[in-house]
């Protein structure tokens, strides 16, 4: 009985670090992970967005997680992973300093994020888990992946 | 029951079937003796009210059903065919279309008819006057006789077929009590009769049948070329058949069944319309036995074998088919390093496999111009009848086969062209009679492949181009200056109409000139890679041509390289490439410029516009420049290099990076890499 309420009660994520940090995301918008690829630069884009890739024959636009929180880029390397979510309307790839793992959260161990978590803007975290001695920042990417307009570069 | 799933196929079929009514319509109109063309329509619209009652709309079915009263009618020669009646129908098909339309956009198909309705009752009770009129029913009403097994028009054909030598069956069925799939057992049954002969008739009607609202006998008619000794054997296979009566009728007795309908008919019909009969069954057995032989005929072209596949599997198989052809490329070049006969001869093998699967892949998404003419003929009717012109619409060429990204974009464009030609082109019939013209305009629309482009020509026999009228309104609207106005060719002036800012009706009419004038036409046609130009003669007419490449999917492009990155440039909008000498580059402003053959040509620095930082001013001393076009404005883009041509695969940069500047999509290169296409024009003012 008890084992049954703790099971619908997990949330399944999948870890990654930027910085020193580690962030969750629903395993659900999760398609693939992928190691490096190519990157092709599209111009005009704000600085976030990195480029596009060729996953599997669709284009595939790249946002670079660190640029998006502010934080100090970092050069690409062995480590470097590309997570493919799978918004509403898009198909999104985050560039994250390492994939770690996939684990389940209690429910009960999310909480709001606290007034002060870090330089990351508030606005994209939907709140924070702590599971076992472990931080985790649950992200809001609704928020994150708002859709690129157009810049009005023609004026 | 939920229909859900079969939504999606509903609404592809109803849009055939009301597609087929309207294009039989148009026919019974030029013909209205051809009864044939009424059992067309009638098929299709008993067909659209089967699976809409099924669906659960019942709104259509009703409609539908009242339309096919009208239709049996006709049929029945109860009411003759004319322009009024057909408008009404043409309503009714409107009215359904827009019910299947608000169904797609997920509504109920719920729609106010009862007036349209009212007068299809009328029309169907053979009372056309009141109908249309609006007048009080009068007393003339028809009904067919309930107590004669067969309707006049079946009694005709009946005759007809026994004084040709035909055999005419009359089979009764009776089903086991217990048979438990009636209408199963009906179809096969009707199946086993249609490879006999055709089946005229049957009590109760085929509706019922299908419907199983019948006890457990019914009756068939039909009507066989040879005598078939077997055809009870052959019914009684059916299984849960209890037993078949087979009777061979003869002249006389359908004639006695004739006699006593006649009778009745006399009471009702006034005497015109018997002798008309009559004279159909004794003296003209010309038209019928053409339309019986006509209907036959027509039945296989229906079911030819397709299926229907989602557009978006077929899209998914093309972007796993680019993968494989990028692997391709890599297999090819790692056999050209290994050397290994073997291996050379298998990549061969299988480059020439996937070479031709490329080819099916890419027909299989061409769909004919069919598809966008189809809805034409109706508008052009209607639009002709709203401004009181004559207007004969020709379509040649229709199964013509274009990508359907491009079939998708020219329906708009086309319908303005058409409404153009039908308001300004087309004269008045007294106007065209004043010039010897005959009464009735033809507006000739005409699709062609020819190399890599689809021509589709828009041409009508009307007022032309008036070259007065247009230089006048260009100059007023200063597009050309007075002096340059002169030496314009006719060609030249007639070309000005698409011009942006220009629309010369002078009053704004309904049809055209809502605003938007040719040059959004220019502009859709031009943003698709293609070409518009206009031939007119003053008093002779117009001929609109409009040149359109295969497909969207697949454009040629030339490849060139930018600070190591590359970029796509269509070879559509590329007039020519060409490298020059530094020293040529003048400053005219703040824009520099070159002199290309006589004409001024702003450059374009594309790394500039691509944000690529460059360290120094470029020191080379000769600059390549694509020269590109907008309409017919030039630019010159500058580029690091040429690489070369190439057909590349569009694909768009999807929903998350909306309207990027200047870049209109990208592509997948032979080494997995992207490459962005170069929108040029965004980059021309």
């Amino acid at each position: 009985m008890t084992e049954e309420i703790v099971e619908q009660r997990v949330m399944k994520v999948i870890v990654f670090q930027l910085m020193d940090k580690e962030y969750a995301i629903g395993i659900d918008v999760v398609t693939t992970i992928e190691k490096v690829l190519s990157i092709t630069r599209v111009p005009n884009t704000p600085s976030h967005v990195r480029g596009v890739i060729n996953l599997r024959g669709v284009i595939t636009p790249i946002v670079d997680l660190r640029t998006r929180f502010g934080l100090e880029p970092r050069p690409l390397d062995d480590e470097t992973r590309i997570i493919i979510v799978s918004m509403e309307d898009f198909d999104v790839g985050l560039v994250v300093d390492a994939a770690n793992d996939v684990i389940d959260i209690p429910e009960d161990a999310i909480e709001p994020q606290p007034e002060v978590v870090g330089t990351v803007e508030s606005e994209f975290i939907s709140g924070v888990a702590k599971v076992g001695r472990r931080l985790f920042v649950l992200l809001n990417l609704e928020k994150v992946l708002q859709p690129v307009k157009r810049v009005s570069t023609d004026d | 029951m939920d229909t859900s799933q079969y939504l999606d196929m509903f609404l592809d079929e109803s849009r055939e079937h009301l597609q087929a009514c309207t294009e039989h319509l148009l026919e019974l109109e030029k013909n209205p003796e051809d009864l044939a063309l009424v059992n067309e329509v009638f098929r299709a619209a008993h067909t659209l009210k089967g699976m809409s009652a099924t669906m659960g709309y019942e709104d259509i079915a009703d409609l539908t059903h009242k339309m096919e009263n009208v239709l049996d009618a006709i049929r029945n020669e109860q009411i003759v065919v004319t322009t009024e009646i057909l408008d009404v129908v043409f309503e009714a098909v409107d009215d359904l279309e827009e019910m299947v339309g608000d169904i797609e956009r997920g509504g109920t198909g719920q729609m106010d008819v009862s007036s349209l309705v009212e007068t299809l009752n009328r029309l169907a009770s053979g009372d056309v006057a009141a109908a249309l009129d609006e007048e009080e029913p009068s007393s003339g009403e028809v009904s067919t006789s309930e107590d004669s097994p067969y309707d006049q028009f079946e009694q005709t054909v009946l005759l007809q077929s026994i004084e040709q030598g035909y055999t005419v069956y009359e089979v009764e069925v009776t089903l086991r009590d217990d048979c438990v799939l009636k209408a199963a057992r009906v179809f096969m049954l009707f199946e086993i009769f249609e490879k006999v002969g055709e089946v005229i008739s049957s009590n109760p009607p085929a509706e019922q049948l299908e419907s199983e609202e019948f006890d457990t006998t019914f009756r068939v008619t039909l009507v066989s070329t040879e005598e078939d000794p077997h055809l009870k054997e052959k019914a009684m296979k059916v299984s849960e058949v209890e037993e078949v009566h087979v009777t061979t009728l003869t002249r006389e007795a359908v004639k006695g069944t004739q006699e006593s309908a006649r009778s009745e008919e006399r009471s009702t019909e006034d005497e015109t319309k018997e002798e008309r009969t009559e004279e159909q069954v004794s003296d003209t057995p010309q038209p019928k036995k053409e339309e019986k032989k006509k209907t036959p005929k027509r039945r296989p072209a229906q079911g030819s074998k397709t299926i229907r596949v989602n557009i978006d599997r077929l899209d998914v198989l093309m972007n796993l088919f680019e993968e494989l052809v990028i692997d391709r490329g890599r297999l090819q070049s790692i056999a050209g390093e290994l050397h290994n006969p073997e291996l050379n001869e298998t990549v061969e093998r299988m480059t020439r496999v996937s070479g031709d699967l490329q080819n099916i892949i890419l027909n299989m998404r061409m769909v004919p111009v069919e598809t966008v003419f189809n809805r034409f003929p109706k508008m052009v009717r209607q639009v002709a009848r709203e401004l009181d012109k004559k207007v004969d619409l020709e379509i040649i060429g229709a199964e013509t086969e274009l990508d359907r990204t491009v079939i998708d974009e020219i329906g708009d464009p086309l319908v303005h062209l058409i409404r153009n030609a039908l308001d300004h082109g087309i004269e008045t019939p007294e106007e065209r009679l004043a010039k010897g013209k005959p009464e009735t305009g033809t507006i000739t629309l005409r699709a062609y492949h020819s190399g890599n482009h689809v021509f589709i020509e828009l041409e009508d026999d009307g007022a032309g181009v008036n070259r007065k009228k247009v230089l006048g309104k260009a100059i007023e609207r200063g597009l050309v200056s007075e002096e340059a106005a002169e030496t314009l060719t006719d060609k030249q002036v007639a070309e000005l109409i698409l011009a942006s800012g220009f629309s010369t009706a002078d009053q704004v009419t309904d049809v055209s000139g809502r605003g938007v004038g040719l040059d959004v036409v220019k502009n859709t046609i031009e943003g698709l890679g293609g070409y518009i130009s206009i031939d007119s003669i003053e008093g002779k007419g117009s001929l609109f041509q409009v040149q359109l490449p295969l497909t969207l999917s697949i454009i040629s492009v030339m490849l060139v390289e930018l600070d190591k990155e590359i970029y796509a440039i269509p070879l559509s909008s590329i007039i020519e490439t060409a490298i020059i000498d530094s020293s040529e580059v003048l400053n005219a402003h703040n824009q520099k410029v070159i002199d290309f053959r006589g004409n001024i040509v702003p450059l374009v620095y594309l790394k500039e516009i691509f944000e690529m930082t460059e360290g120094e001013e470029e020191t080379s001393d000769f600059q390549s420049i694509v020269i590109v076009r907008k309409g017919e404005k030039l630019a010159g883009l500058v580029v690091d290099s040429f690489i070369g041509q190439q057909e590349i695969v569009l694909k768009s940069l999807g929903n998350y990076l909306q309207n990027v500047f200047a870049i209109s999509g990208a592509t997948i290169l032979g080494n997995g890499q992207v490459a962005l296409i170069v929108e040029c024009n965004s980059l021309i003012k």
